[in-house]
């Protein structure tokens, strides 16, 4: 299996992020909460930049017991990336569409070597 | 720049370049050969918001004039009626926020350089300019304000945004429909001018489209060889939708609602009778709307056919007469979207809509891609049809050939 330089862990802060060359396409890496995900850059939707937009927390509607509702509120738990594009919102730490749990990104391996990260073809 | 996410944890975005942005649509475009496929948007949209400084001072009459610059030049008061929405997301469609800081040459009017620069990226050759704050002239409370806005617009549109797009832009001029004299004067004054293949009527409005009055302009722009578009547009003020508590709402309800209104009336009073030769366009309202009209109105026609006298088939049949952009098709579900296709004759009466720039944008490939349309349809729908329709020459020896294969070649 192939492997590409993606870049040096020291440098690669958390919340970050790197799109990289893989063959003929292309995968964007992101470094959250201390682990990296690696997905294919191309929205499952029309082909956009899956990985190149914003990170942010999913957004929850929370019920009360008689489900009355407690209004819209920024997960604590769950990230997602968006397709810069449309919208598409992803799960960081799957690559599933939250929109669709069965339309899923396609997952690279990440791998460490000493301070050099490196995506798996 | 900075974009604020997650809580208000700041990301930083590096400036809007269309062209990087739309990369993948270009490697598209190239994978699929578009340049020798004519490719026409005829749904596509500027901010002519960010021009007003440029647009009003075409305005005709002195106190209007007067009146709408000095509030700009003081930075405040509202010229076109706004809505609430929210579409870039939170930020999430990062071109909205980012707007601003994409860097465009010297010289050249910032709109030509961005339109280039997306229609290059997705092989477009040709768009249909639309303006975007504009699209809700129909909800201003003067009449009069109205007649100005659209009269600056046009001139501007006509005498400096056209000129400057090499012929690849081309226009539908809006019509202050509420003033039908106004908008005979206005058909009479642009409809000759390079680049305008009609006239648009922005639908976010309740006036009645089959009003007598209408008759006459309807007629001018039949008479002189030119299109009638219907370019929708969602409503939070409209009184159906106050309940909604969700822009995805009102938007997925507001674009079909007008389109549904308006046609109907537009079927039900015979208008395809009264203007046969009148090419009437539907413009972004997607498709799923389309079968559930055309069975409704069969269904209330086949019983009461005394209400709609002058019809002398179905109203579905009329409406198989007219054409409809494609934005936003809805692709969820290959069966039903595929009848829809059958229902509405796409292959000679669907024309491809990008939509670019707004959030819901759709690529070539969407017509390109489904598995169930032939050469012929493919090639109709993305720009063949427009072609004949408005009369546009194509861009290189390979995209006439394919005009001639599948008869869509006029020009020349």
């Amino acid at each position: 299996m192939a492997e590409q330089f993606v870049g040096r862990l020291s440098e690669f802060e958390d919340g970050a992020r790197q799109i990289v060359k893989l063959g003929n396409t292309e995968v964007g890496i992101f470094r959250h909460e201390g682990e990296f995900f690696a997905y294919s850059n191309y929205c499952l939707h029309q082909g956009g930049p899956a990985c190149e937009g914003l990170t942010i927390a999913r957004v929850e509607e929370h019920l009360r017991e008689d489900k009355t509702s407690m209004g819209l509120f920024f997960s604590e738990t769950e990230m997602n990336f968006v397709c810069p594009w449309h919208g598409y919102e992803y799960d960081m730490k799957t690559g599933e569409c939250i929109s669709d749990r069965r339309l899923k990104l396609k997952r690279f391996d990440v791998v460490q070597k000493g301070d050099d990260i490196y995506v798996v073809a | 720049m900075d974009l604020i996410a997650d809580r208000g944890r700041r990301v930083t975005v590096e400036e809007l370049n269309t062209t990087k942005l739309l990369a993948h649509a270009a490697e598209q475009a190239r994978d699929r050969k578009f340049e020798d496929v004519m490719i026409v948007d005829c749904d596509a949209h500027h901010y002519e918001n960010e021009n007003f400084s440029e647009i009003l001072p075409f305005m005709e009459n002195d106190v209007f004039r007067q009146l709408t610059m000095s509030g700009r030049a003081k930075g405040r008061h509202s010229i076109v009626p706004g809505q609430i929405g929210y579409q870039d997301m939170g930020g999430r469609v990062t071109r909205y926020p980012l707007r601003n800081s994409e860097k465009t040459e010297p010289g050249r009017l910032r709109d030509a350089q961005l339109g280039e620069r997306w229609m290059d990226a997705m092989g477009v050759d040709y768009s249909c300019l639309f303006p975007t704050g504009m699209l809700n002239v129909g909800l201003h409370p003067q009449k009069e304000m109205e007649v100005e806005l659209c009269w600056a617009y046009n001139r501007w549109l006509t005498e400096v945004v056209l000129p400057e797009h090499h012929g690849r832009f081309y226009t539908q001029l809006a019509l202050p429909i509420s003033d039908p004299d106004a908008s005979l004067r206005q058909v009479e004054k642009f409809g000759h001018c390079k680049g305008v293949t009609g006239f648009m009527v922005t639908t976010v409005r309740t006036l009645p489209v089959h009003d007598n009055s209408l008759m006459k302009v309807y007629r001018a722009i039949e008479e002189r060889g030119l299109s009638l578009a219907f370019h929708s547009g969602p409503n939070w003020g409209e009184p159906v939708f106050k309940g909604c508590n969700r822009f995805l709402s009102v938007h997925a309800l507001g674009f079909s609602f007008y389109n549904i209104l308006h046609c109907t009336n537009w079927v039900i009073n015979g208008m395809g009778e009264r203007f046969p030769k009148l090419p009437v366009i539907w413009i972004e309202a997607g498709l799923a709307w389309i079968p559930f009209l055309m069975q409704r109105l069969d269904h209330e026609y086949m019983m009461r056919p005394s209400e709609a006298p002058l019809l002398k088939k179905k109203p579905s049949d009329y409406m198989r007469d007219m054409f409809y952009s494609s934005q936003p098709m809805e692709i969820q579900d290959m069966d039903a979207l595929e009848c829809t296709f059958r229902m509405i004759n796409a292959e000679t009466q669907l024309l491809y809509a990008s939509d670019y720039p707004h959030w819901d944008f759709d690529l070539p490939s969407t017509i390109w891609d489904l598995p169930f349309l032939s050469e012929k349809a493919k090639h109709n729908i993305v720009g063949g049809t427009a072609a004949r329709l408005f009369k546009l020459e194509p861009r290189n020896e390979a995209q006439k050939q394919n005009l001639i294969k599948y008869g869509n070649y006029t020009a020349g």
